[in-house]
């Protein structure tokens, strides 16, 4: 696999002193999904907005496809796609222009064919003669989307695409992003909806104040980092975890009917069987269990605590 | 040179100038057509000639430059300051275009929107007076240059403005001013000889003097000065934008 977007040492600081990027390096593969993860604040709009071209960086160099973003700026925006976070749309412009422009600022030529492909890949065909104040907020999300696609980038940013959108047509994006994969383009997406980065990420980065914490495939995350958890209901209450089960370190619930035992699925040993001894040997009956594998939220929430407190 | 974006620029601006044309058309017939009932029957009466001019004809040439140099600075500020107030600029922006691109985009169609109003306003005064233009590829000029540098002054405005009532700042407190006190309706040489030394720093002065010129054969100031200082206010314009670009002075981050 080859970076067909290389960012080095980049570094924004505004003009009130506020540092939004200190030295951030990154390098994305062509043709994954990567996913930018991050609290509000942390960078991850700036960064975007550096490489694109919105905002100038105070140090440091992003290329795209080798060419340099600032010297050679025709030739790397020319790769580049941007969506962005809020919908900045012209209400009174008509669909179908809206893609003509966006394809002509990118210096190609009009093509009619293209637009019609566009539209239809992103269901806006039959909105083509509407105007933009008339669509739903899911629909111009999706003009947006058209608009950065018209052009035939090789590199999509999207920046929180799925911000405002409800749970059905959230899952109809994610469609719409896998099959743009699936067309061979290189995705860069900023959530802070992490399922969203587990569903669809091949690797996630996770941006704080600026900095990228860690740069992993999602998979290699979940598994690195991924803990499980079993919960026991129990069939009468306690009062509290029996002294003989303090090494595997219960939670008990506030109504005394469930304990929670948290383990590591890549250690050699569970403890699950110990456990189990463990309870009928002290009394206690089992009325269910059921396991569930932490998300990639948890660990975020991990990590950003984690970075917080050796901060 | 990326073409096909100044094109899609100019395109986009003009279909909205389109999509009002009616507006457009109307509004620059009714004014001039009030001016003509004011300044050329109720005053104009009272008015023979101004420097051998009929007064109804005299007033042309200054009623064409104030809507002509109104028109450009608003639609050039409003075409550039809306995309930024809504959001749309980003995409310019992030676009691979150059400052001269995007400035022959935005202000070549504010340009021509205006020449389209003094055009219009041209074609209902010469149902008013009987005009004849001695120069005519002249004037022409004089209108397109005037078009042209204005739209840059009012990108200029569109680009500094950060709210609506800074957009309308500039027109109404000083260019308003200077276009009323440049010799729309009056020779400079019907006020004292104070006023007439103070008119002289007036830059309008120069840009309707040689439009009149252009008209008539008479001019308050030599065409060549008129048409030296129109051209070193599109110079300063020009350079102006140049300078915001390249610092992306209140467009960049």
């Amino acid at each position: 696999m080859t970076a067909i977007l290389k960012i080095r040492d980049l570094e924004k600081t505004y003009d009130g002193g506020f540092q939004a990027l200190k030295g951030v390096t990154l390098d994305i593969e062509e043709g994954e999904i990567l996913a930018l993860l991050g609290p509000n604040g942390a960078g991850k709009t700036t960064l975007i907005s550096t490489v694109c071209g919105i905002t100038v960086p105070t140090g440091g160099s992003a290329t795209v496809s080798g060419h340099d973003v600032q010297r050679d700026y025709r030739k790397a925006r020319a790769e580049i796609g941007l969506v962005p976070q809020e919908i900045n749309l012209e209400p009174f412009s008509i669909v179908e222009n809206n893609l003509h422009l966006s394809r002509g600022l990118f210096g190609k030529r009009r093509d009619p064919a293209t637009v019609e492909r566009v539209l239809k890949q992103l269901s806006l065909w039959d909105k083509r003669k509407n105007r933009v104040h008339e669509l739903s907020g899911g629909m111009k999300r999706r003009v947006l989307i058209a608009k950065a696609l018209v052009h035939e980038p090789r590199v999509l940013f999207l920046d929180e695409p799925t911000a405002g959108v409800d749970v059905a047509l959230r899952k109809d994006m994610w469609e719409t992003v896998a099959q743009l994969k699936a067309d061979g383009v290189t995705i860069i997406l900023t959530t802070h909806y992490i399922e969203e980065a587990e569903a669809m990420a091949d690797r996630v980065a996770v941006i704080r104040k600026g900095e990228i914490l860690m740069v992993e495939p999602t998979s290699e995350l979940m598994r690195r980092l991924g803990r499980k958890e079993l919960r026991i209901d129990l069939r009468e209450p306690l009062s509290e975890v029996p002294q003989a089960l303090s090494e595997y370190e219960l939670e008990l619930a506030e109504d005394g009917l469930a304990l929670t035992y948290s383990y590591d699925t890549q250690a050699d040993r569970t403890g699950i069987a110990g456990l189990m001894r463990a309870l009928s040997d002290n009394g206690i009956i089992l009325k269910d269990i059921q396991t569930r594998q932490s998300s990639l939220e948890d660990i975020f929430v991990d990590l950003v605590s984690e970075e917080e407190e050796s901060a | 040179m990326n073409t096909a974006a100044i094109k899609a620029i100019y395109l986009n601006e003009m279909s909205r100038f389109f999509r009002t044309i009616g507006q457009s058309f109307i509004s620059p017939v009714i004014s001039t057509s009030l001016y003509f009932v004011v300044f050329g029957a109720a005053i104009g009466s009272r008015i023979q000639e101004v420097e051998g001019v009929p007064y109804g004809a005299f007033i042309v040439p200054g009623l064409i430059m104030l809507s002509v140099i109104m028109q450009s600075i608003s639609n050039a500020s409003f075409g550039i300051y809306f995309p930024k107030f809504i959001g749309t600029v980003f995409e310019v922006l992030s676009a691979p275009v150059n400052f001269m691109e995007i400035t022959l985009g935005y202000v070549g169609a504010a340009a021509t929107k205006s020449l389209f109003i003094g055009l219009v306003i041209l074609g209902t005064a010469s149902l008013f007076v009987d005009l004849t233009i001695e120069h005519p590829f002249a004037m022409v000029a004089f209108l397109i240059l005037t078009c042209l540098s204005f739209a840059l002054m009012g990108f200029i405005v569109g680009i500094w403005a950060k709210n609506f009532e800074q957009l309308q700042l500039v027109p109404l407190l000083i260019v308003t001013p200077l276009v009323f006190l440049g010799g729309s309706f009056y020779s400079v040489t019907m006020l004292p000889p104070f006023w007439q030394t103070v008119t002289h720093f007036n830059p309008v002065l120069y840009l309707i003097s040689g439009f009149r010129w252009a008209f008539f054969g008479v001019a308050d100031v030599p065409v060549g000065i008129s048409l030296g200082a129109i051209a070193i206010f599109f110079l300063v314009c020009l350079t102006t934008v140049w300078w915001i670009f390249r610092t992306g002075w209140r467009i960049r981050d």
